[in-house]
């Protein structure tokens, strides 16, 4: 009946027609953490309306305490070493609540925005995501922990020694460092990517290697454990420990219907399509937790990304209907028992690739 | 009177080494010094910026504050602590591009409810731009006309939504229409994702005395934020800037200007002297003189007693020990200048440096700088000041407590915000959308 791993839930907050006002996107990332949601998401991109994301989440964290805050933020357009600080900063400014959902953009039309490069292949533009999560990871870590002495009696702020050049040579970038931000608070903010329904892809490649989390796209808990089963084994091959990164199957739910016998689509499941937005619920908060609860037990993920269709609707009644059944039936946490994302996600604080062996703490 | 708050970052104006220093990065910081400026009712809240960690001999900088948080987003979490207070960031225009930054100030304006500032600045070094996908660098002509066509193509973009109109509920916050720029440093189109920020553009800061940066500041700026401390350096540059407006067909009132001071308040001037110079003594080490002496004279000095005589020959023009500081702009003057100050005062070379770089701006009782600051505004020396505290978070507690108190009662400052935005707390104008 439990499951063998902790259940993860995480929530998308955008989603309806674009707003500007800083209200929605607070009182949705509260209605999430009352539900103890590991995190929050907003989706962003250059070529659609909407406020930047990164700076959303920020305007949220004094007002949240515990939920995990993951906007995109993309690698193709923009200078990694400011991608590398305002993510860092926002980790900051959460007190170790930051997330970095990677995305790149893949249009012309993006390309035009900024009349730098041409729109150029999902291949390129993940292997340089790759690069841009490489460089920030090395920048969160120039700094090591501690690298803050103040020490008066020889008058230095820093030990200069913990402190790092990342000399970065990408295929078409490069940064010398060390980062302005110190080592953020969780050392690396959790990097999040979607891979879609493809284990093998682009993204999937990228992600192996970077990715904390992902997010899949399936109908089936047989086909979700497939891909799940591909990534990891593309992850092994970099070293990387048994069961990362952690798997969250993505779905929009429209939870405006009210309760429905099972017809089709995912198994389990009342009213589920594949849409263009990947597979797509469509039933009650009862239906939709047995929906978790058995693709969970059958150990297919590690959670679920969910996105209303409808953002106040719906994630109250994922709230307070789905999530408070889950509770009720102990297979997901009543509350957060840490304080930073990462202990949400049960990832550890990793260590920094430049701390020297047996150095001092 | 107008009033801001500089968060005291990475400079040697900080003194990190008093027990009331607490942390640069975190949070609670930035929180506590906001709040403090809100309290005063302050104009705005103003963050430097940092690309690059200073280095001097190849060697990363030590001895005073290093390392920093993203301005941008640090000022998106403080506007959800504070309510009327202006937000302003540095942010260079030769290491970004106009759709990413203008859809980053839009976006601040709007999660602030139209608080948002901007201090452009303009880099033209190759050491910056080791950490950029831009690399390399401008020329120092090239970085200001980058800067012109970048502040222009922002206001491009936040002109670029329609307005909302009263029978379309469908579109609270208007509708976008394409945009096309075409310049010589900028070629670009498409629609601009946010909507017309509130206050129609974030307030424009100019940092910078050159004649360049002046001109700049008359044709493009709100705010010009300067370094003229004294009464006649602030009379003769207000003078001059505020003539070159007419050019642009803007008038005095359009740009404010506000010199970055620093404030010591004692409960007698004698007291406030005293303070002043001990926090001297606490900005300028040994350590931290010998490498302001580095700074001009070009070599390594560290073998020289900092309590003992400035260096007897030379410096050598054309070497550059410091990287990512604003250079002197002719050592061999510079050095000149100490060299005569130490002689006629007695001074030893780090008694030198003291008395060179770390002059306090306003020094006396609460009554005394409220005078100054009344009488700097009064004689056009200055429309307000941007404050520069030594201490992380409460350097500011004096002046909000003790003078921001006599400055109301001479009616010279405000007792409330009269309005919401940052443009109404400066008195500007809210920009008119071309076409």
């Amino acid at each position: 009946m439990s499951a063998t791993r902790a259940l993860h839930l995480a929530a998308e907050i955008g989603g309806g027609p674009p707003g500007f006002d800083a209200a929605p996107y607070v009182e949705l990332a509260r209605l999430a953490e009352r539900g103890a949601l590991d995190f929050v998401t907003l989706r962003d991109s250059f070529g659609r309306p909407g406020p930047d994301a990164l700076a959303v989440l920020a305007r949220v964290a004094p007002a949240t305490e515990r939920v995990g805050l993951v906007p995109v933020v993309t690698t193709t357009h923009t200078e990694p070493f400011h991608v590398s600080s305002a993510v860092a900063t926002l980790d900051w400014v959460s007190r170790g609540r930051a997330g970095w959902w990677v995305e790149v953009s893949a249009t012309a039309a993006e390309a035009r925005l900024f009349g730098r490069r041409p729109a150029a292949p999902a291949g390129e533009l993940w292997r340089e995501a790759g690069e841009v999560a490489e460089v920030a990871a090395r920048l969160w870590d120039s700094w090591e922990d501690g690298a803050e002495i103040r020490d008066v009696s020889t008058g230095r702020f820093i030990d200069r020694d913990k402190l790092h050049y990342v000399d970065f040579e990408g295929t078409d970038f490069s940064v010398r460092g060390p980062a302005i931000v110190p080592r953020p608070p969780q050392g690396h903010p959790v990097t999040l990517v979607d891979i879609g329904a493809d284990g093998d892809g682009p993204r999937a490649r990228t992600a192996a290697r970077h990715a904390d989390a992902v997010l899949i796209r399936a109908r089936r808990p047989e086909e979700a454990a497939a891909v799940a089963a591909r990534l990891r084994a593309h992850a092994a091959a970099h070293g990387r420990a048994a069961g990362t990164p952690l798997v969250l199957a993505a779905f929009t739910i429209d939870l405006g219907d009210g309760e429905h016998p099972l017809e089709h689509g995912l198994v389990g499941a009342p009213h589920t399509t594949t849409g263009a937005g990947g597979p797509h619920y469509r039933g009650g908060p009862v239906d939709l937790a047995e929906l978790i609860a058995g693709w969970h037990t059958a150990g297919a993920v590690d959670g679920f990304h969910l996105t209303p269709a409808e953002p106040r609707r719906d994630l109250e009644r994922l709230v307070n209907g789905t999530v408070a059944l889950l509770q009720h039936r102990s297979l997901f946490r009543t509350f957060h028992p840490g304080g930073t994302l990462r202990e949400h996600l049960g990832l550890a604080r990793p260590a920094n690739q430049y701390a020297s062996a047996g150095g001092t703490s | 009177m107008h009033l801001a708050a500089h968060f005291p970052g990475v400079n040697s104006t900080t003194v990190w080494t008093d027990p009331r220093s607490r942390s640069q990065i975190d949070f609670a910081s930035f929180e506590a010094l906001a709040r403090t400026a809100e309290r005063g009712r302050f104009d705005f809240f103003f963050l430097a910026e940092g690309l690059r960690l200073r280095e001097q001999k190849g060697l990363i900088h030590d001895l005073d504050v290093v390392g920093r948080p993203e301005s941008l987003t640090l000022l998106n979490a403080l506007a959800a602590v504070t309510d009327r207070l202006g937000l302003a960031a540095t942010v260079n225009t030769t290491f970004n591009e106009p759709y990413e930054l203008a859809r980053r100030l839009a976006t601040l304006d709007h999660l602030s409810g139209g608080r948002a500032g901007w201090n452009v600045v303009t880099s033209s070094d190759a050491f910056t731009g080791e950490n950029f996908r831009r690399g390399g660098y401008l020329d120092r002509a090239d970085r200001y006309t980058r800067a012109a066509e970048f502040v222009a193509t922002a206001r491009e973009l936040w002109d670029s939504w329609t307005p909302p109109e009263p029978g379309r509920p469908d579109a609270p916050y208007g509708s976008p229409r394409p945009f096309a720029h075409s310049g010589p440093q900028f070629r670009i189109e498409g629609e601009f994702t946010v909507a017309r920020p509130p206050q129609g553009h974030p307030v424009v800061i100019q940092a910078g005395d050159s004649d360049e940066g002046r001109e700049f500041a008359a044709a493009a700026a709100d705010v010009i934020f300067t370094r003229h401390g004294t009464l006649e350096a602030g009379r003769a540059f207000y003078a001059d800037t505020k003539r070159r407006l007419a050019t642009y067909g803007r008038k005095p009132a359009d740009l404010k200007i506000m010199p970055g001071v620093t404030v010591v308040i004692g409960d007698t001037d004698s007291e406030a002297q005293e303070r002043a110079a001990e926090i001297r003594g606490q900005q300028v080490s040994g350590q931290t003189a010998l490498l302001a002496a580095e700074q001009i004279w070009g070599r390594d000095l560290s073998s020289y007693d900092p309590d003992g005589p400035l260096p007897a020959f030379d410096p050598d023009p054309d070497v550059r020990l410091a990287q990512g500081r604003v250079r002197h702009a002719d050592p061999l003057a510079e050095a000149a200048r100490w060299r005569a100050l130490s002689e006629a005062k007695g001074l030893s070379l780090r008694g030198t440096v003291i008395e060179t770089t770390t002059r306090q701006s306003f020094v006396g009782s609460p009554e005394t700088v409220a005078e100054a600051f009344d009488t700097f505004v009064r004689t056009d020396a200055a429309d307000g000041f941007i404050l520069v505290p030594h201490l992380t978070p409460g350097g500011l507690d004096d002046v909000v407590d003790r003078v921001v108190p006599l400055l109301q009662e001479r009616g010279v400052f405000r007792t409330e915000y009269a309005g919401t935005t940052l443009r109404s707390h400066l008195g500007l104008p809210h920009p008119v959308p071309k076409g």
